[in-house]
């Protein structure tokens, strides 16, 4: 035995769930459940605990019938319609009908191990019917789960991040982590990964996207590295996604580098222009409704010269959306306001002089598709085009925010993650982001992370309680 | 501390809750806890009206602290709980007359001297009216409280205090709805009812069914509990006080009564009440979760519990002990207690009781009407 192995402290575990967000806390408390003796290795401070799950604030779920905060039913050809329309085809059938199918009713299962829902209210209306919202968002959701997880004698370490994980014919023996005093070796009968995307790791960003990744803004924890991903693809695991695509969206561009959450979204795109860098236009902001279309602006604005997008809007509009967390710029002259944004007062003149001369009259309504759109302008805007004539001026600006990445390891209908030879890990299982592109190979569905994470959580803990048997 | 600086000092709790205002605006996501974020949802900027009217509508639940993804260590530092304690300390003080805001700042000793003088004061003045071998003799039969302190002292004293505090609180009201930009809400009847059941019934400490965040942040319907105690054993104590006055000074039945009377039966009920309901929230102040909280209100709010606690505990010992030789001893105790209960409750944590309401009546009129 060498000096190192001597420093580590061993931890014998039936089932080793790596992550601490909503997929990972919903595999051990299934696995708890079962029987299974259930090890949580949750790699922040338990202050910053759940990953991404705590910056979330619904659950999309099929249900037939409405209840006391879902408006009414939503069925499996539904969900699947809507994912075909944000994926653009680009998912896996089987798969994907596996979530929604697992997902049925799953708001019951939630509720009995403590998460508690209320009505959509203000401002989030549209997804009532399919989408049920955690009462006080998504890290009350991790804390119900916690408390049950204690309730069950689920052990959780925080601090501790899995480094690394022994494999042998294709059965994991062991996982390396590091707590905040020492090392551990920890021998599981069966490992749960479920420990995010890769979009923490800044390098592996740039190795993907480029030096664009550089003005990238990570939307949640910065927690989420990809060591089990990348650790799982050196070890032979199938992986299946683009590394480029993600859940992307535009996002104020003063929003701190991680951890934004939801209170850096800007709602105003619709009732504005978006210039770039050279102070032009470059897609039509008013092509639907701001929800339909605020998971495609994070590429566009990652396809702009420095990854930034500039919102202009004038004081008809300023109350016509949600408020955002951080004022705008404010100027009495649209020159003024390109100058403070650091844009070509002249250039940004003559595009909106251009937009503006291209809107026609009509009835301008916020909360439909009003047809109010331009005529003679490339890209035209479609619905909301009134000019940008009435002072004082604003502007925000719009950096590209990203929520998870989709790079995933490829799991079989039973959680188990697969090898490249198609055959599956006997005892390792995978759930949430890490699973994602399964299910999302672009676009993306409000809600639908965490249906991917609870659905893809409880089979993983399920079948790693079972093989356990084995 | 001087004018200017003591301004500077008001003006940053003002723009410290501005500031975690904002980001709930934005992020929203505590909507379902309670009424202040639906309040808040109807503005888009917060004047200091505002945000002197919101402050007091927080209920000090802590379920949004305990759910907050901006709460310590993120960068946002959002410690929503914190700032509004603070801010609503503020208008307390702010709204108490003149000489009177100089008590806040070390509010717990002030409650402390002034109880302390007061019953100090009754005692020695029962001491000399009647002489000691009268006070530490034993007295018993209707009247005998007087034989310690004379009926015209008695009725003269306690009868200004009560007129004072009225007066004060009345006074403290009408500020805080001028500092708060309040307007006509307060002529809206429906908004009176709906504030009253919602006093009545705590309405928001039960975390929308599953209760507040105390001590820690499990969810638990102990401090609704204990505040219930509180505030029925109040009104309980204060029904028994007005019987008795009715009693004695219109009918001419003077107390003591027997056990069975009903200002002894309503005084029993809520000093028992008092006694676990201020001892279980000062347990839970001294056991809870202090992140949340805002360091300089603590004193404040102990030193009310505290002293609530000593009126209804001596006010029991009296009860069991009034036909010993302590009585006289207890009664200038006790009603030493009272004084300096009904002289601090203007400028001390009992003025919240005044402003909750105001602010459930014109949380329940926007409701109702959809207008602020």
């Amino acid at each position: 035995m060498n000096k190192e192995q001597t420093t580590l402290d061993h931890i014998n575990t039936d089932v080793l769930v790596i992550g601490g967000g909503n997929a990972a806390l919903t595999a051990a408390i299934t696995a708890r459940e079962l029987g299974a003796n259930v090890l949580v290795l949750e790699s922040s401070p338990v202050e910053v605990r759940g990953g991404n799950s705590r910056h979330t604030r619904n659950i999309r779920y099929i249900h037939d019938a409405a209840n006391s905060f879902l408006t009414g039913p939503y069925l499996e050809e539904e969900c699947y319609n809507d994912l075909l329309m944000v994926t653009k085809g680009n998912t896996t059938e089987h798969m994907a009908r596996l979530v929604i199918r697992g997902s049925h009713n799953v708001g019951d299962w939630m509720m009995a191990h403590g998460c508690r829902f209320q009505p959509a209210m203000r401002g989030t209306l549209h997804l009532s019917r399919t989408n049920a919202f955690f009462r006080g968002g998504g890290k009350a959701l991790i804390n119900a789960y916690h408390e049950t997880c204690r309730r069950l004698g689920v052990q959780v370490m925080y601090d501790t991040e899995a480094l690394d994980l022994e494999i042998s014919n294709g059965n994991c023996t062991a996982v390396r982590a590091r707590g905040p005093q020492k090392e551990y070796l920890i021998r599981p009968r069966a490992v749960v990964l479920a420990s995010g995307g890769y979009q923490g790791n800044s390098a592996w960003l740039r190795e993907a996207w480029g030096p664009t990744a550089e003005n990238f803004l990570i939307r949640g924890t910065p927690y989420d590295k990809g060591a089990m991903l990348k650790a799982m693809m050196e070890k032979g695991a199938k992986t299946i996604g683009d590394p480029t695509q993600g859940h992307c969206v535009a996002i104020d561009g003063r929003a701190p580098k991680f951890d934004g959450g939801i209170c850096t979204r800007l709602d105003c795109v619709p009732f504005g222009i978006v210039l770039n860098k050279k102070g032009q236009r470059f897609y039509n902001e008013g092509e639907e409704f701001w929800p339909k279309r605020y998971a495609i602006w994070g590429r566009l604005v990652a396809g702009q010269p420095d990854q930034i997008g500039y919102v202009f809007i004038d004081s008809k509009s300023i109350n016509l959306f949600m408020p955002s967390v951080f004022p705008p710029l404010e100027s009495d002259t649209v020159g003024g306001l390109a100058e403070q944004m650091g844009l070509d007062p002249a250039v940004v003149e003559e595009t909106v002089r251009v937009f503006n001369a291209s809107t026609k009259p009509g009835n301008f309504n916020s909360n439909e598709l009003d047809g109010l759109a331009t005529e003679g302008l490339d890209p035209p805007k479609t619905n909301w085009a009134r000019p940008i004539d009435t002072p004082p001026y604003y502007g925000y600006t719009l950096r590209p925010g990203i929520t998870f990445t989709y790079l995933s390891l490829v799991i079989n209908e039973k959680g188990q993650v697969v090898q490249t030879n198609d055959a599956p890990f006997g005892n390792i299982f995978a759930a949430g982001e890490i699973t994602s592109g399964n299910v999302l190979g672009q676009g993306y569905m409000a809600g639908f992370g965490m249906t991917i994470g609870t659905v893809f959580g409880r089979l993983a803990g399920k079948e790693a309680a079972t093989c356990l048997g084995n | 501390m001087s004018w200017e600086l003591k301004r500077k000092q008001q003006d940053a709790v003002l723009q410290e809750a501005n500031r975690v205002m904002g980001i709930c605006n934005a992020c929203r996501y505590c909507e379902g806890i309670c009424a202040l974020f639906p309040a808040m949802e109807m503005r888009r900027t917060f004047t200091a009206g505002d945000l002197n009217y919101l402050a007091n509508l927080c209920h000090n639940c802590r379920g949004c602290y305990y759910c907050c993804q901006y709460a310590p260590p993120h960068e946002f530092q959002l410690n929503f709980p914190q700032a509004m304690s603070a801010l609503r300390a503020q208008t307390y003080e702010q709204t108490a007359p003149g000489f009177l805001k100089k008590l806040f700042p070390n509010n717990a000793f002030y409650v402390f001297a002034v109880s302390l003088l007061a019953t100090v004061l009754l005692t020695a003045f029962a001491l000399c009216a009647k002489g000691a071998s009268v006070f530490f003799a034993s007295h018993t039969g209707p009247g005998s409280f007087y034989q310690i302190i004379p009926y015209g002292a008695m009725l003269l004293i306690f009868c200004l205090a009560a007129l004072f505090t009225v007066v004060a609180l009345i006074r403290g009201v009408i500020a805080f709805w001028k500092i708060s930009d309040g307007k006509l809400q307060w002529l809206d009847l429906a908004a009176h009812k709906q504030a009253i059941r919602d006093v009545l019934t705590l309405k928001y400490l039960d975390g929308g069914g599953d209760g507040c965040n105390y001590p820690d942040n499990q969810f638990s319907m102990i401090r609704r509990k204990f505040h219930h105690a509180t505030f029925y054993g109040f009104l309980l104590c204060l029904a028994s006080t007005t019987v008795a006055f009715i009693m004695d000074h219109g009918f001419g039945w003077p107390a003591p009564y027997g056990f069975f009377s009903l200002p002894v039966l309503l005084g029993t009920a809520g000093g028992l009440g008092l006694v676990v309901g201020t001892g279980g929230m000062l347990w839970l102040k001294t056991v809870m979760d202090a992140r949340p909280a805002d360091p300089a209100s603590i004193g404040m709010d102990m030193a009310f519990s505290t002293l609530l606690f000593l009126v209804s505990l001596s006010g029991l010992l009296l009860l069991v002990l009034r036909s010993t030789e302590l009585m006289g001893l207890l009664l200038c105790v006790h009603l030493g207690l009272v004084l300096g209960l009904f002289l601090t409750m203007p400028c001390g944590k009992f003025v919240h009781v005044v402003f909750r309401y105001a602010a459930l009546v014109r949380n329940a009129h926007e409701q109702r009407t959809g207008q602020v």
